[in-house]
């Protein structure tokens, strides 16, 4: 038997009234699998992360985490929607760094590091700190610890994003577009931290992007989202550079164009 | 305007109180309305604590809670911000009395000036709490908070913040609302004011001192409100993309 996917959709759909964003979605993704999401806007790709990190519902299929159903519970051998203590459990597993970073405002960069842990993990402040401080050596900003969001740029702010979610210890980590809410020359830092990240932790990091040539170089595999189903996927080598599909073809034509 | 403006004009206020209060035709009135000032501060005051519990109770239980908590918030913010803050007074002193229940006078300012005030204040919570971005939301729910614990740790934090204005409003319209009172039989500044007026017809200088009084206590409670916004608002940039 091979080893259990480390995230499934098994035949997911998301409908917005007759708006049909996801359709049939089937996707696997592998413990420590870097899988990209690219495609144009609309195309359902945000909303794949949306529905792994519970902020959407879905209305068909199931989402399975490691062997066990996000979305479902067992009840009797039958699969019936989750409650939300099941959500809790099996979404702890899971991570997100959002394109408007979402920093608690009120808070200083450690404060926002260690908030979860204290709260949702019960660690002791002490250890949460402590934790935290590695983790916000890790992206480069031990000096900002003490700063509020306000106080930082963009690409700190994102760091700082990108240090909280870890601290929560997740398997997964989605990354929603982080960069595109940047400055140019910010975009670089971030990346860089992503890049790290990848090295030294054994995450599964599931990421949409623009950024064609951040995803060519660093995941294992890049999916070609339209019109909410996957129209093509594969290595970054061959989706970049023999795309089969016409629309994949367009698509990244434009994107290079532009870039 | 800034805080330097009111406090200048609170001092203003305090000196010309007290250099009238130095001539003996306005003297002799300022021992009877600074009690009355007394009374009306310790309604103001505990009707305004009240105010605000029911306000943050009310607009939690209707956004948030079972449904007939959310029912019974609805008829409460609806009864007390649909019916005048006169009546419910009179409600409670002469009415309920004939179906047995009897509260005393200064506890039926308090609960009717709270009950009313809180019925507003519930609107400007609930406000409040849907003007946090949703984002803040969603980083909790990535976080794995849960309900409790993203509207205590994150959510009302920040909505506090755009709170502080509108109570501020809801505040000093509860202090001027304590003149109501004295319709049942408390002797407020209000009541102080009437009783000496009628005693003495010396209308210019009781009214004179009495406005100056209502003023100077609602600049105290501006100051206030400016004072704790400034505190509260630390790290936090509204208006910005956060």
């Amino acid at each position: 038997m091979t080893e259990q996917p480390m995230v499934r959709f098994d035949n997911v759909s998301k409908r917005y009234g007759t708006l049909t964003v996801l359709d049939g979605l089937n996707l696997e993704i592998a413990r420590g699998e870097k899988v990209s999401i690219i495609g144009p806007s609309g195309s359902g790709k945000t909303t794949v992360l949306r529905m792994l990190m519970t902020l959407e519902t879905i209305n068909d299929g199931v989402i399975w985490v490691e062997g066990e159903p996000l979305t479902h519970m067992e009840r009797n051998g039958k699969l019936v929607p989750a409650d939300l203590a099941h959500i809790r459990k099996i979404r702890a597993k899971i991570g997100m760094v959002f394109q408007s970073f979402n920093l608690f405002p009120h808070m200083t960069a450690m404060q926002n590091c260690i908030e979860a842990p204290i709260t949702v993990l019960g660690m002791k402040r002490a250890d949460a700190e402590a934790r935290a401080a590695e983790l916000l050596d890790m992206v480069g900003l031990s000096d900002k610890k003490d700063h509020y969001p306000s106080q930082l740029s963009g690409g700190q702010q994102q760091r700082v994003a990108i240090a909280r979610a870890c601290a929560m210890r997740p398997k997964i980590m989605l990354f929603d577009e982080v960069t595109s809410a940047l400055d140019p020359e910010l975009v670089g830092e971030v990346l860089e931290v992503i890049r790290k990240l990848g090295r030294e932790h054994d995450l599964t990091m599931l990421m949409v992007t623009h950024q064609m040539g951040f995803a060519k170089e660093f995941s294992d595999r890049v999916c070609f989202f339209h019109a909410g189903k996957i129209c093509e996927q594969g290595p970054p080598g061959e989706l970049f550079g023999t795309p089969k599909n016409e629309r994949t073809r367009q698509f990244l034509h434009a994107v290079l164009e532009a870039g | 305007m800034g805080i330097r403006t009111l406090v200048a004009m609170l001092v203003i206020a305090l000196v010309v109180i007290g250099a009238l209060a130095t001539q003996e035709s306005y003297r002799v009135f300022m021992p009877g309305l600074l009690q009355g000032a007394v009374l009306t501060i310790e309604i103001a005051v505990l009707g305004s604590l009240l105010a605000i519990v029911m306000g943050v109770l009310a607009a939690l239980a209707r956004m948030y809670g079972p449904a007939p908590l959310r029912w019974l918030a609805t008829v409460y913010v609806e009864i007390f911000r649909g019916t005048s803050a006169l009546v419910q007074l009179f409600w409670l002193f002469f009415v309920l009395p004939q179906f047995g229940v009897t509260i005393n006078a200064f506890v039926v300012a308090v609960l009717a000036l709270g009950l009313n005030v809180g019925a507003y204040g519930s609107e400007v919570v609930r406000g409040a709490i849907l003007s946090v971005a949703r984002g803040q939301w969603e980083a909790c729910t990535a976080l794995n908070m849960s309900r409790p614990q993203m509207l205590r740790r994150i959510i009302l934090p920040q909505a506090f913040v755009a709170m502080i204005p509108p109570w501020g409003n809801l505040f000093i319209e509860l202090l001027k609302s304590t003149a109501l009172v004295s319709l049942i039989t408390l002797s407020d500044l209000a009541f102080k004011a009437q009783q000496m007026n009628q005693n003495t017809f010396k209308t210019i200088p009781i009214f004179t001192l009495v406005l100056l009084m209502y003023l100077a206590m609602s600049l105290v409670l501006t100051i206030g409100m400016r004072l704790l916004e400034r505190r509260a608002s630390i790290g936090l940039a509204r208006g910005k993309a956060a």
